[in-house]
């Protein structure tokens, strides 16, 4: 197990040394180098977490460990299916890099053997609520390096200093239109594994909202994307604005996600922390 | 294949082989000569044609290519007196443009042999271009070529060489951005667009006053299936109908712009005015109208048209004339990296041409054809040996019988190819035998 998760981050790592390359040079073969390696490793990730799913006989995300290592998953996997959708290829050079450092942490953070197969956990909507918004924070993530890409590329053609980023990254009006897609793609998913959650929590505590922190947490996050997303349709949002509100979004959920367990407690502590 | 005559050259007195005949490139460029004298020099489609007549009757020329632009003109001959090509054509030139022979030999440069082929591969490729990278160049050797070949002075070394150069370079176009980046201004306005917006086929331009830069910048613009609206603003407005009538475009009045900012996405302006002809003010309050749909103001005039203070609005984009050449000249030095690699891809071609250029040669020729048969010929020895049952005697026999074959199967050829008669091009024959034995498989 301990050398698939290493075969998992050496795959990772070498796409993401040739999504760079692809990044600085352009060259269409290390694309295609690094979109197979890192479907290879994608593949061989799927692999392990089905094999934990089954010797475990529950989701693999109980936990930090086997968060991360759920999050690196849903990350490669939504960048394969949305290269495949939206052509952004240069992305690569920034989700690759991000999965294999979730993969790295994952790694040097110690596994103790989880408790005994809980029958909490193996609800469907508990499921569901797990995947869907695993899916839907993969695709706010790559919202966020987008947004990131965007603001690289405007400043390079606001400041009238067209060197390295200008040739290499894509129009302004396609990162602004391929951001605010995956926003949207992200969001909708947010809100059903919200609900799935909120269904869940009914089913186990009896009561929908409980005040735990992950909870308000991910309701601010939702409404900052709900903020970002409204303002765009009524006040035309978009651009600068819509990429550092997407960063925001991005850094708010990555708190939701790690922080609020470290900081403050509630009923998700357990899979978040060692 | 493009195989010349093979009694065209019946007043060629010798046997001319790669061991004699030598390529051999004379010419002035942009480097050498000022446009006073290239212009000068200049041949015409019709010129070009009749001095290649009078090559091809010129005993110490086999083939010859006459490449004239703007630029330069050379001449690419293959020849086994290089001495007296070097000084016979430029005193043809010197005759036909009646002009003294002293006035253009300082300019003149000879290149001879690898330097030769080095230096048309360069030339072909753009390297040796005015504008590096520029595209036009390949194009006139291509139509230098075509001339050659009407007029049927090349053979089968400027034939193969023409082609080596077309072939490179377009490998130096697709793997090299030699050509890649923008280096005039309405191409940099392009490219900048491209970089703001996605598509560019559905864009709506505003162009304000008139000019040369302006004009083209629009028209380039427009290129490739544009379906966006055009409108045209003009301080005189009869002179704005005009213009907008050519763009099958919308003319408005100069007061009318910040209403017009709400339906374009590019402005491209040009006029005389002393003043900024769009203020901040105007688009300040547009942006909000568009739902920030980004603007991109290109000013090409001096004095400036439009506040510089606009590039401050979010979602609004202003290029003056000095960024637009600050993008040029960045183009320019990246186009300067680049053609290292080009360099490489050349210097490469030169390796391979040479290669072939020598196998030409009659010996290597006839020794990779004896090769091949007594190759094929233990080949099939050996597997009829393996099926019948003979006795070292009569295998021994059947090896001396082959052998001899080959041996009795190559005599007409090698005396042909060592002396195909005095009146033919032996590097023809030679070319023809290692097609038609497939000998150059690792040349290709």
């Amino acid at each position: 197990m301990t050398a698939a998760f290493g075969i998992i981050i050496l795959l990772y790592m070498l796409s993401s040394a040739a999504y760079i390359g692809y990044f600085s040079v352009q060259r269409n073969f290390l694309h295609r180098l690094a979109y197979g390696v890192l479907m290879a490793g994608f593949l061989l990730h799927t692999g392990l977490i089905a094999y934990q799913y089954i010797h475990l006989s529950q989701i693999p995300v109980q936990n930090l460990h086997q968060t991360l290592s759920f999050a690196a998953w849903a990350l490669a996997g939504v960048y394969l299916f949305l290269k495949y959708r939206f052509h952004v290829k240069i992305l690569g050079a920034y989700t690759a890099p991000l999965a294999t450092l979730i993969m790295i942490v994952a790694f040097w953070i110690p596994q103790h053997p989880s408790a005994e197969p809980n029958t909490l956990f193996n609800s469907i909507w508990l499921v569901s609520h797990i995947v869907i918004i695993f899916i839907g924070e993969a695709a706010l993530a790559l919202a966020g390096g987008t947004g990131g890409l965007y603001l690289l590329q405007e400043r390079a053609i606001k400041t009238k200093n067209p060197r390295f980023f200008f040739k290499r990254l894509p129009s302004l009006e396609f990162l602004d239109s391929t951001g605010y897609a995956f926003i949207i793609t992200g969001f909708t998913l947010l809100t059903i594994g919200l609900i799935t959650g909120f269904i869940y929590a009914e089913k186990v505590w009896g009561t929908l909202w409980s005040w735990d922190p992950k909870e308000i947490w991910s309701v601010i996050t939702w409404l900052i994307y709900a903020a970002l997303l409204h303002e765009r349709l009524v006040a035309g949002w978009r651009g600068r604005r819509a990429a550092i509100m997407a960063i925001i979004g991005f850094g708010a959920l990555i708190f939701t996600f790690i922080g609020v367990n470290f900081f403050l407690e509630g009923h998700h502590n357990e899979f978040t922390r060692w | 294949m493009n195989l010349p005559d093979g009694n065209r050259k019946s007043a060629t007195p010798q046997t001319v082989s790669p061991e004699t005949l030598k390529i051999v490139l004379i010419g002035v460029n942009h480097r050498t000569a000022p446009v006073e004298l290239r212009e000068r020099l200049g041949f015409s489609a019709e010129e070009t044609e009749s001095a290649l007549i009078t090559f091809r009757k010129l005993p110490f020329i086999q083939e010859a290519l006459l490449i004239s632009t703007c630029n330069r003109v050379e001449v690419l001959i293959t020849t086994d007196q290089p001495e007296t090509a070097r000084e016979m054509i430029p005193a043809h030139i010197a005759e036909w443009k009646s002009m003294p022979i002293s006035r253009f030999m300082p300019a003149v440069y000879v290149y001879a042999g690898d330097e030769a082929v080095r230096h048309l591969f360069r030339v072909s490729a753009s390297l040796d271009s005015m504008m590096l990278g520029e595209p036009q160049i390949l194009g006139q050797v291509k139509e230098a070529y075509r001339h050659a070949v009407n007029t049927k002075t090349t053979g089968v070394i400027l034939n193969r060489l023409l082609h080596k150069a077309f072939s490179i370079s377009k490998r130096v176009r697709s793997e090299t951005g030699i050509g890649g980046h923008a280096v005039s201004i309405s191409y940099a306005a392009i490219e900048l667009a491209k970089k703001i917006f996605d598509t560019l086929s559905d864009k709506s331009i505003l162009l304000v006053g008139a000019g040369e830069m302006a004009e083209l910048a629009v028209a380039h613009l427009m290129r490739s299936r544009h379906s966006g609206r055009i409108f045209v603003a003009n301080r005189t407005f009869s002179v704005g109908v005009e213009l907008a009538s050519r763009f099958n475009g919308t003319p408005v009045r100069i007061e009318e712009i910040p209403e017009t900012l709400k339906f374009v996405d590019i402005i491209v302006s040009s006029t005389g005015s002393p003043d900024f002809v769009i203020t901040r003010d105007h688009v300040k309050p547009i942006m909000r109208r568009r739902k920030n749909r980004p603007l991109f103001f290109i000013d090409i005039a001096v004095p400036r048209d439009i506040d510089p203070a606009i590039n401050r609005i979010p979602n609004a984009y202003l290029y003056d004339i000095d960024d637009l050449q600050g993008v040029i000249n960045e183009n320019i030095q990246i186009r300067h990296q680049e053609s290292m690699l080009a360099e490489r891809i050349i210097d490469e071609g030169v390796v391979r041409f040479r290669q072939w250029y020598d196998s030409l040669d009659v010996v290597p020729t006839i020794v990779a054809l004896r090769d091949k048969l007594q190759w094929i010929a233990a080949a099939e020895l050996n597997k009829t040996l393996h099926t019948l049952d003979v006795s070292p005697e009569t295998a021994d026999a059947l090896k001396k019988m082959t052998d001899a074959m080959v041996k009795k199967i190559l005599h007409d050829p090698t005396i042909f190819l060592k002396n195909p008669g005095s009146h033919r091009n032996k590097s023809t024959y030679i070319d023809l035998t290692r097609q038609l034995f497939n000998l150059d498989d690792d040349l290709h």
